[in-house]
């Protein structure tokens, strides 16, 4: 039977990565994805999970230590935040050009200057042309399903990737909540043991992370983004066997109260638990909005935000991060996506939550009055923002 | 031969699943000036062989040794380390 117990969401990443039975971890503890690491090297040591723990002397080694052990073939977990995710950067790009499907958490975390160790989505819209799959979660209970769901996904012959799973640093890492735990038996049904089809061995010598010359690493980057793209149907696949064997059903776009939309407010993460109260209340007294919130980052779920914003007549999508020179980058990619469709709403994009920015009921509904405001009338301000003085 | 190869032929993660696969590429065409050998002054010392990085200079039967120029790069470390100062090198585009 399957428990209900109260957990935090780091610990229950590391709860996921125990019941998948990973054979290496190797991380570097930096604020707020500390508790991940910490409750795994404990599980370690009092012989709760039979894993090799590999400390190292930062994230870049940390990255690459887990490309080693994925190289010969062990399940392998990793976890980090903010400038950890950027001092690994160049090595996340080995990881999925190599197809070495690492799974690691990412307890989202503002960057510096200022310092700040607080959430934003800066360090994972850093990251987000790594050709890593990537997705996001709302609670704890996603954070483990997620975790798991990671590690089936990224295993699968036909995908072979490494997968990141971000979760808002603080506002979820360490956020307390009652979840289901499920039976061991059923992870093991759900997660069958990694075969790596390539296992670095002496028995087999074979050339892993060879020189790409011009003449041939264009094709072995087309090659990676055709493979990327078709990870989409495992991925799906993945979601359907998950909910078949745990009753919880996943979708690359989460779609909340959508129907008959006139308007759609589009956030990432935690924040979407928040902004779901501001579209009841304003469902409640007759006005025709929805949410929706973008799971699947990448591959970029183009399908389903077509699908979904065709007949509403506006889109607001919210960033807690700025691309510099250019505004948010969610928004900048989800009308991107929708520009070539005949039947596509006004897009109206603001940033937001930056650097751990609370941001409450009043905020999410200044965002929608504005938006549908500006979707009218058109705005004159660089860059359109909220709870910013 | 990788420029025959095209998107679709490429294993998963560019992995060459062939050991010693390194011996096929010719270094050789890298080379700027190559090394030659007067065997009137090589003492058959060997140190060019024992120094070459890459493994081009081969002993032959005469017990000279001399550089092989599929793989040779002309860095010249033979004909600096060469006791004999019997090894020197000439560029490419002269005879």
């Amino acid at each position: 039977m399957s428990r209900r117990v109260a957990l935090e969401a780091s610990h229950a990443v590391a709860e996921a990565a125990r019941m998948a039975d990973v054979d290496v971890i190797s991380a570097y503890p930096i604020t707020p994805q500390t508790h991940i690491p910490e409750r795994l090297a404990e599980m370690v040591a009092d012989g709760e999970l039979r894993a090799a723990y590999i400390p190292v002397e930062s994230e870049h080694s940390a990255m690459s230590t887990c490309l080693g052990a994925a190289a010969v073939g062990a399940r392998t977990f990793t976890a980090t935040a903010g400038p950890g995710l950027e001092y690994m950067h160049n090595v996340l790009y080995v990881a999925s050009s190599m197809r070495l499907p690492v799974v690691m958490t990412v307890a989202n975390r503002a960057l510096s200057a200022p310092i700040s160790i607080w959430g934003d989505h800066s360090d994972a819209m850093a990251v987000r042309d790594t050709g890593w799959i990537q997705v996001f979660c709302q609670n704890s209970q996603e954070a483990f399903d997620l975790t798991l769901w990671a590690f089936r996904v990224g295993e699968d012959r036909n995908v072979l990737f490494p997968v990141m799973v971000h979760l808002d640093g603080f506002t979820l890492s360490h956020v307390i909540e009652p979840m289901i735990l499920p039976e061991q038996n059923e992870v093991d049904r759900f997660l069958p043991r990694f075969q790596y089809p390539f296992p670095l061995s002496p028995d087999r010598p074979m050339t892993h992370g060879a020189l790409g010359p011009p003449d041939i690493y264009s094709e072995a980057k087309l090659a990676q983004e055709v493979a990327l793209r078709k990870s989409r149907g495992v991925i799906l696949q993945g979601w359907k066997e998950f909910g078949d064997i745990f009753g919880r059903y996943y979708h690359p776009v989460e779609e909340y109260r959508t129907e008959e939309a006139e308007a759609l407010l589009l956030t990432m993460g935690s924040y979407t638990e928040t902004a779901k109260i501001v579209i009841d209340e304003r469902r409640d007294r007759g006005e025709a909005v929805g949410l929706i919130s973008l799971r699947l980052w990448r591959p970029f779920p183009f399908e389903e935000v077509r699908r979904i914003a065709k007949g509403s007549k506006v889109l607001i999508v919210f960033d807690r991060c700025i691309s510099f020179g250019m505004g948010g980058p969610v928004f900048s990619e989800v009308r991107s996506a929708l520009y070539d469709e005949d039947a596509r709403p006004k897009t109206v994009g603001f940033v937001g939550g930056l650097g751990g920015r609370d941001m409450s009921e009043e905020d999410f509904d200044y965002v929608i009055s504005r938006g549908r405001q500006i979707a009218e009338k058109g705005s004159d301000k660089m860059i359109e923002t909220v709870g910013i003085r | 031969m990788a420029d025959k190869l095209t998107w679709k032929d490429m294993e998963v993660g560019n992995i060459i699943t062939d050991a010693g696969n390194a011996s096929f590429r010719r270094t050789g065409d890298w080379r700027t000036e190559r090394p030659i050998l007067d065997k009137e002054k090589c003492i058959k010392c060997a140190l060019c062989w024992i120094y070459c990085p890459d493994a081009a200079i081969k002993p032959g039967d005469d017990g000279y040794y001399e550089a092989d120029l599929y793989y040779c790069k002309g860095c010249g470390i033979c004909a600096r380390i060469c006791p004999a100062e019997a090894i020197t090198r000439v560029e490419e585009e002269e005879k």
